[in-house]
Formats: C-alpha cells, sequence, structure tokens
C-alpha cells in the first residue's frame, strides 16, 4: 500500500507571546515542530505499513526550512519526502494550498492519503476535505481510531460532537486524523543518522510540476479568499482590582455581584 | 440585487443545532445590510420537514429542504453533493455553516466543489458598506492575532462560524415563510463511505455554552481536589464548573469543559476565573461575557486585564468563604 502523510511545520503556538509594546507576533525563538494531528497521522501511516505492507511518503508545502519537519519524519521512519516550495506558491489560502498539494500527490502516487485534521496555526480543517475533493476522493475526517484494514477497505471511527460513526471505506480515500489518535513515536538514533546521511528530501518546485498546474491556480493570485486586514485583539478597558484579605474580598464581590443582579 | 444568503441548517435525529439558530439571526441581521433573504437550508431523512417552521421562527424567510434516507446520518459525500446542488440552483451571495465537526467537514468539501473560497471559524461577520463584501473576522495563531478575510471574485462568500459566538433570535412562532422541497438523487460516487453503526454518547454532557454562570478553574487551583469547591460555588450562583486549557491538559477537568481558543466560546451573564492566569487562548474564549470576575494571586496576571472586577488573593481562602456568604444571602431572600 501506498501511503501520503501530508504534514505542516508550524510555530509550536503553546510558546508564542506578543510583543507588548508593537502588539506583533514574536516568532523568534518559538520552536518550529511538526503539526500534532499530522504527527498523529504519520504514526498512523507507520503503524499501517507495519500491519499491512507498503511503503509511507511524506510531503510538506512550505519554505525551504519545512526541510527540517521532513527530515524529522523520515528519522520517525518515513520512506521518502518531498518538500513542495517556490515563491510561487506562497501566500496561497487554503483552496490553492490544497490544489497545489493534490497536484503534488497525484505525482507522487497513492493508495491511501492522511491529512490531520488541522493545523495549530490556522486552525482550518480545511485542506485535507479540499485535496480529497480536487482529487475526486471519498473522505473521511475527524478520525479517532483505526479498527481495520483489510481487503483494500479501512473501518475508522469517525468522531462527533455527541457521538461516533464507525465507517467503511474502499481505498483510495483521504482521511484526517486527530492528534489523539496515535501517540506519535521518537525519532530513533539510526533513523535521525538515516534521515540526514542515506535519504533525500524531494524538492517539487513550479518547474518540476509545471505541466501539471494551472498558473491561475495557484499562490496569492489564484486564492479566492485574501486577508484584508490583521490586528491583535485589544483586551478590553480594565475593571477594578482589589489586592486585600479574603474577608474583605467576599464582601467586595457579594456587593458587586449584588449590583449587577446578579445574586 | 445581490443574491441571497444562505445557512445550512444542522441537525442531528431531528434536532436542530444551536449554532444554525445563532447563523439564522446573523444571517437576518446581513440580510438586512444587503437588502436579501435568509434561506435556511435543511437535509435530513424522511420528515426532516417537519423542522422548517422553526428554521422560520428563528428568522428564515424561504426552506429548502432535502428529503432522503440517505440524508438521514451526516455523511460527507451525499450532503456535498445535494448542497452543490441547490448553491448551483440558487446561486446565493453568502454560504454559512456552524464549525462543528459536520460543518467542517462538509463546508470545505463544497467550498472545493464550486472553487470558491472558505473562512474558518469566523467569530465576527460583516458587510462592508463600501464593497457589500462580507467581511469575515477569525483568530490565528492560538487566538493571538485576529485577521479580517474577504473573498472578492468567487462566489457564494462562505464561511464557518464558531458556535457559541452569534446570538439567536427570541423564536417567533407567528412568522411565515416559504418552504421548498428539492429532490436529489445519489448513485456509486456518493456511497463510497458506508456507516456500518452510530454509536451515540452515553451520557449527554453538560453544555458550558448555556450557562449562565461560570465558575472556571485554572491551573491555580492547584489540584483536582479543590475543584469540588469551585463546584460548591457554582451550585451556589445556579451555574456550572469550567475549566482551561492548564487545567484539561492537567486531568483536572474533562475537555467538554474547557473554555478558550481550543475549547468552547461562552458568554455567560457571570464569569468567575478562579487561578486562571489568562492565556490569551483562554481569553478569546471568554472575554466577552457579561461580567467577569477573577480571582489569582499574580497581581500582573493578564486575566485582570479583562476583569470588571479584580481580587488579588488565594483562592483556597475566598471561595469557601464566598460560597457560604452566597448561600447566606440566599436565605435571608
Amino acid at each position: 500500500m501506498k501511503i501520503v502523510v501530508c504534514i505542516k511545520q508550524v510555530p509550536d503556538t503553546t510558546e508564542v507571546r506578543l510583543d507588548p509594546v508593537k502588539g506583533t507576533l514574536i516568532r523568534e525563538g518559538v520552536p518550529s515542530i511538526i503539526n500534532p494531528d499530522d504527527k498523529a497521522g504519520l504514526e498512523a501511516a507507520l503503524r499501517i505499513r507495519e500491519q499491512a505492507g507498503g511503503t509511507v511518503s511524506v510531503v510538506s508545502m512550505g519554505p525551504p526550512q519545512a526541510d527540517v519537519a521532513l527530515r524529522e519524519a523520515l528519522a520517525m521512519g518515513a520512506d521518502e519526502a518531498y518538500l513542495v516550495t517556490d515563491r510561487a506558491f506562497g501566500g496561497a489560502d487554503t483552496w490553492a494550498t490544497s490544489y497545489t498539494i493534490a497536484t503534488a500527490v497525484k505525482r507522487i502516487g497513492f493508495d491511501l492519503i492522511i491529512c490531520g485534521r488541522q493545523a495549530i496555526d490556522g486552525d482550518t480543517a480545511q485542506v485535507g476535505p479540499q485535496i480529497a475533493q480536487h482529487l475526486g476522493l471519498p473522505q473521511v475526517s475527524y478520525v479517532e481510531g483505526i479498527e481495520s484494514i483489510e481487503n483494500n477497505k479501512l473501518v475508522l471511527r469517525r468522531q462527533f460532537e455527541d457521538r461516533y460513526h464507525l465507517v467503511e471505506v474502499e481505498l483510495p480515500c483521504l482521511i484526517t486524523t486527530l492528534g489523539e489518535l496515535y501517540e506519535p513515536r521518537y525519532m530513533s538514533v539510526a533513523g535521525v543518522f538515516d534521515a540526514y546521511r542515506e535519504k533525500e528530501v524531494k524538492k517539487l518546485t513550479f518547474a518540476d510540476m509545471e505541466a501539471e498546474l494551472d498558473v491561475s491556480n495557484i499562490g496569492l493570485k489564484g486564492s479566492p479568499t485574501n486577508v484584508k486586514a490583521s490586528f491583535t485583539k485589544q483586551p478590553k478597558g480594565k475593571g477594578e482590582k482589589y489586592n486585600t484579605d479574603a474577608d474583605e474580598a467576599v464582601e467586595i464581590i457579594v456587593s458587586k455581584l449584588r449590583e449587577k443582579n446578579l445574586i | 440585487m445581490s443574491g441571497n444568503i444562505h445557512v445550512f441548517c444542522e441537525q442531528r435525529d431531528g434536532a436542530i443545532a444551536k449554532v444554525s439558530l445563532e447563523l439564522l439571526g446573523k444571517a437576518r441581521e446581513l440580510a438586512k445590510e444587503l437588502n436579501c433573504e435568509v434561506y435556511g437550508l435543511l437535509l435530513g431523512g424522511e420528515g426532516i420537514a417537519n423542522c422548517a417552521q422553526t428554521l422560520i421562527s428563528y428568522g428564515a424567510d424561504t426552506v429548502i429542504t432535502v428529503e432522503n434516507e440517505e440524508l438521514y446520518e451526516y455523511l460527507t459525500a451525499p450532503y456535498a453533493k445535494a448542497l452543490h446542488e441547490v448553491i448551483a440552483k440558487y446561486e446565493p451571495e453568502i454560504v454559512l455553516f456552524g464549525a462543528t465537526s459536520i460543518g467542517r467537514d462538509l463546508a470545505p468539501r463544497v467550498s472545493a466543489m464550486c472553487k470558491t473560497g472558505l473562512t474558518a471559524d469566523c467569530t465576527k461577520l460583516e458587510i462592508d458598506a463600501e464593497t457589500g463584501l462580507l467581511l469575515m473576522t477569525r483568530p490565528a495563531f492560538g487566538g493571538n492575532i485576529m485577521a479580517t478575510i474577504v473573498c472578492k471574485n468567487h462566489r457564494p462568500e462562505m464561511a464557518t462560524v464558531r458556535p457559541g459566538v452569534m446570538q439567536a433570535l427570541e423564536a417567533d412562532e407567528k412568522r411565515s415563510g416559504k418552504i421548498i422541497s428539492y429532490q436529489v438523487t445519489f448513485g456509486e460516487n456518493e456511497r463510497k463511505v458506508k456507516i456500518l453503526s452510530v454509536v451515540k454518547g452515553e451520557k449527554k454532557e453538560v453544555d458550558i455554552c448555556a450557562a449562565k454562570v461560570l465558575v472556571s478553574g485554572g491551573r491555580g487551583m492547584g489540584s483536582p481536589e479543590r475543584f469540588d469547591m469551585l463546584k460548591e460555588l457554582a451550585n451556589a450562583l445556579g451555574g456550572e464548573v469550567s475549566a482551561s486549557r492548564a487545567a484539561v491538559d492537567a486531568g483536572w477537568m474533562p475537555q467538554s469543559r474547557q473554555v478558550g481558543q481550543t475549547g468552547k466560546t461562552v458568554h455567560p451573564k457571570l464569569y468567575i476565573a478562579c487561578g486562571i492566569s489568562g492565556a490569551i487562548q483562554h481569553l478569546a474564549g471568554m472575554e466577552e461575557s457579561d461580567y467577569i470576575v477573577a480571582i489569582n494571586k499574580d497581581e500582573s496576571a493578564p486575566i485582570f486585564d479583562v476583569a470588571d472586577l479584580g481580587i488579588v488573593g488565594d483562592v483556597g481562602a475566598i471561595i469557601p468563604k464566598l460560597t457560604e456568604k452566597i448561600n447566606k444571602t440566599k436565605e435571608e431572600v
């Protein structure tokens, strides 16, 4: 079975801080990680390979620095890695991103495509289902369990807020995985060695895919949506603050709640 | 004359999702500015059309129903096909979805089918007075940054909206509207994913979004046992207990009670933050609460920036006394 896992390199947003003066993100010193939902998807791919055989390819679209994320995936045990990278792809929204990745994945070849449900920097959850549509594949998103893989069929647990579905889907298909699906394995020492010495990260640029790409569908120009403005949230005006002992604090709280008719 | 605003009205077992009613309310507001109508799109099994009047009472002018047994339980392909057909036929200007696990699966698929843009998890929707474009504002980077997105040249403009952010209108049972039945047929392409079984959650989870009062605890509570005192305070106030991500990550409270960017957006009448420092991702989920009380030892905690009333002090000393006092106050009345 040929499994393609789509991963994204993201800043560890739990570490992101705001510059209190400029109000911008401080990216300096913030570690880049493989997006958690994607990493669980990679773990799923490695487990499927262990059980059913085949190969695991990882693909990421991003700047040259995303090489590190792909090396990490190789060190975890992926067989090959592709970095879809070109200035022409820059500024893409989810539609143009999914179109570009779908084109790359088609070239790589697949039986099963695995994407993380959503990335922690954008939180959109859109690229997976959109890749599925571009490739005309059935999709199962929010996968929280893989029950079986037999006879070219997957049985999956698909999560909803109040229930789950046990569904069966035939390959080829695309699934999106939740971070809690599997705890990802660590890189092995031999894996790290291989990732930097034996294996390579293959680049796919615009020139490489030019024959298959419709140029009006890529990058900023191929994106239906644009960012009109971005801003940091302004905290609302400060209220009153008291630094006092417990008894007085209780009096203050109760009198305020009374005043506001909350008790 | 612009096209109309369509709201995908999500239902499970015939119960309309609350977020869909919220979206109908928001759509009414937008429709006023665009001088157009609000359509509710209602897909489901046989008999789902019986829910159409509910959608009208919450603000739909017209409801398009698609009744088909294959739409009883949600599956991407048949839902996407039906929706795509309706959109192609009625050519709406705007299509809105709840940012639920159904909406966030269906909307991207449909947007790719329509070759149009989609903005996820919006917390604010407005019409640009000059251009008439839909301004879709959403948080990114864990709520650190807000971005306003537009979709200039492709139609419809599509957005998913976080549950609990918009306000539903009061239901008006006397409101009348049109109901259109639309038929769709499915083939092999829509049957590639089969449901083997449906397993519903054993107990209904508490919906913290619906609570009028929330007593919320964070890492500063120190231990899971100390959430009991929050429970008692919540009981005294007729509210529920919620938690910050730190308390959920520590395993002290279930994820269903998490407030914040990766949890739920709440706007209760009263939010009492206990031992919560106020990471941006938490503030994103609660700062629209009507009245916020924060109790924290750390004088410089960011939670005090959004609190109406801030108490610098020890939660362990204050909360039991507060509960006692409130219970006493109630007896006096």
